[in-house]
């Protein structure tokens, strides 16, 4: 439990280093936990080479969707596209630094999965986008 | 003392508490569990466990067929429950008790048997506003089929259904007035006799989502008048896998089935077949056994403590509940008064989420629930996307109580 809240977490919880909306934008998704409605959104601009300029999230949801959302987000600044597309759940949970039962690996990557169906130009997110 | 005294007297806790193998465990080493989830699902006592274990071990036969001892024993078994179950719950005749998976199947019934019977393009369905999706999507499927309109009574911000939208829906002509006993989030006990008779004043049918009423407090049909009533076992002591459906005879009679297969049928030929009769004609293919079993023995242990004992203990416990969680800066608890509301008490606090809320409280091995419980109309209505949710029932002490006011304290540290 003590590391599940660990200073990382609850820090980016509480203060989000890339929360908001961009407009306009290259990529947006968004979409919902349908097991505890947390709600995440991400925007993201590219350049002509598809590298990652700017990316934000917004949403709501617990401390663990939002702060893996903002690592997340962080983490993908300078990145090819193709790259991002070829994120897996393994990244998140590193960036995360912890273990999680599978309740909570779907708050932690609720960002992931929208932001692979946005780069991959999906209709639809889905959960094999992230196992 | 006569028995019924006795039986309302304080519930012997510590040996309740007994009967529930689970409640001695602890949950991490030296971290007892403290349940307060009953809502999802309440913990099962010995006298259910044994029930079931001495079925499989003693009697394990398919039912209704079989011409042999443990055919015998189990079709016994299985049909001497329902009549146990009838009388739990006041119905005239056990044909008038169908086995079901769960409250969901049961409502699901109704609406694709009676519903697609009888209602057609633009007939009015009246549901409230804090319905469990498994009494909104059944109809919301049945309207989209058939056109059909659905009407909502509204809920108070105190968390009442506002009785006088719902005098104006009647005006609508509603053929059915689906709603809940109890609801799962606010702990509403709504006033079913009375919404119950001004639907039949204007010729509506009933549908009573009794999941969280049957468990824990007195449910009489009969006294009700209520048309259908669903529940399930799983919340009131019982097994996962089975349910009820009560309907008035006359109803289930002219009702066409439900699935078809075995047991459903009296007889069958190639191009057609025959219903089987009440309550038959609604249970196709082999069913859940020693679970209807199991909900035999789960009617039995409640009511030999008493529904009117668990309902009062339960007063005592959200009443006690409230005020300390009352005094918790911050915290908000959803729904009426404690006198208005049975042993729910969904609440948020500004500084953390209830995901996280609940992860904290279960450190300390108190689980709740947290998320939006399968009501999602009624979060939004009242702008929130999650609560955390303890939940009491008869097993449950003002300790635990103390131990979940512990972990919220926690919380607030942990996010401060």
């Amino acid at each position: 439990m003590d590391d599940l809240y660990r200073e990382l977490i609850i820090d980016r919880y509480k203060n989000p280093q890339f929360r908001g909306e961009l407009d306009p934008h290259d990529i947006t998704f968004e979409d919902d936990n349908p097991y505890c409605g947390d709600h995440i959104r991400v925007d993201v601009r590219l350049d002509e080479n598809n590298i990652v300029t700017e990316a934000v999230y917004s949403g709501e949801g617990c401390s663990i969707s939002q702060a893996s959302a903002d690592l997340l987000i962080e983490s993908i600044h300078g990145k090819p596209l193709d790259e991002v597309k070829a994120l897996t759940k393994e990244d998140v949970l590193e960036l995360l630094g912890i273990e999680l039962g599978p309740v909570r690996l779907k708050c932690a990557l609720l960002s992931l999965k929208v932001l692979k169906a946005g780069a991959y130009g999906l209709g639809e997110a889905s959960d094999d986008l992230v196992t | 003392m006569t028995l019924n005294e006795q039986k309302l007297a304080a519930l012997d806790i510590q040996k309740i508490r007994g009967d529930f193998p689970i409640l001695n465990r602890e949950v991490r080493s030296g971290i007892p569990l403290v349940y307060l989830d009953s809502t999802a699902t309440s913990q099962k006592p010995l006298q259910v466990l044994s029930v079931m274990d001495d079925y499989y071990r003693r009697s394990n036969a398919n039912i209704h067929r079989g011409i042999h001892v443990l055919a015998e024993e189990a079709t016994g078994a299985y049909e001497s429950a329902r009549e146990r179950i009838a009388a739990f719950i006041g119905a005239a005749t056990p044909k008038e008790v169908i086995y079901t998976r769960n409250t969901t199947e049961s409502i699901n019934l109704v609406a694709q048997t009676w519903g697609r019977a009888n209602l057609e393009n633009g007939d009015v369905v009246i549901l409230t506003e804090m319905e469990h999706h498994s009494n909104l999507v059944p109809w919301q499927i049945l309207a989209a089929e058939r056109n059909l309109r659905l009407e909502f009574i509204s809920v108070t911000p105190d968390g009442l259904l506002d009785l006088e939208s719902y005098t104006e829906l009647l005006k609508l002509d509603p053929k059915i007035v689906a709603f809940t006993h109890m609801s799962n989030v606010l702990g509403t006990i709504n006033p079913a006799r009375e919404i119950i008779q001004m639907a039949h004043t204007v010729g509506a049918l009933t549908l009573v989502d009794a999941a969280q009423s049957v468990p824990h407090i007195p449910v009489d049909v009969q006294a009700l008048d209520c048309d259908f009533l669903a529940f399930s076992g799983h919340k009131m002591c019982g097994p996962t896998g089975v349910g009820i459906l009560y309907g008035r005879r006359e109803l289930l009679e002219a009702m066409p089935p439900f699935l078809g297969g075995g047991e459903m049928i009296k007889r069958v030929e190639l191009r057609s077949f025959q219903n089987n009769e009440l309550p038959h004609k609604f249970e196709a293919g082999t069913p859940a056994i020693a679970e209807a079993i199991g909900l035999g023995a789960a009617v039995d242990y409640l009511a030999e403590i008493g529904m009117d004992a668990i309902e009062q203990h339960e007063q005592e416990i959200i009443a006690y509940a409230l005020e300390r969680l009352e005094e918790i800066p911050g915290v908000k608890v959803f729904g009426p008064e404690a006198q208005y509301k049975g042993g729910v008490a969904a609440f948020t606090l500004p500084e953390a989420h209830a995901h996280d809320i609940s992860q904290i409280l279960d450190s300390d091995g108190v689980a709740v629930r947290a998320g939006h419980h399968c009501a999602m109309p009624l979060h939004n209505k009242f702008g929130i996307t999650a609560t955390a949710r303890a939940s009491f029932y008869l097993y449950n002490t003002e300790e635990e109580v103390n131990k979940l006011v512990d972990g919220i304290y926690k919380v607030k540290k942990i996010f401060a």
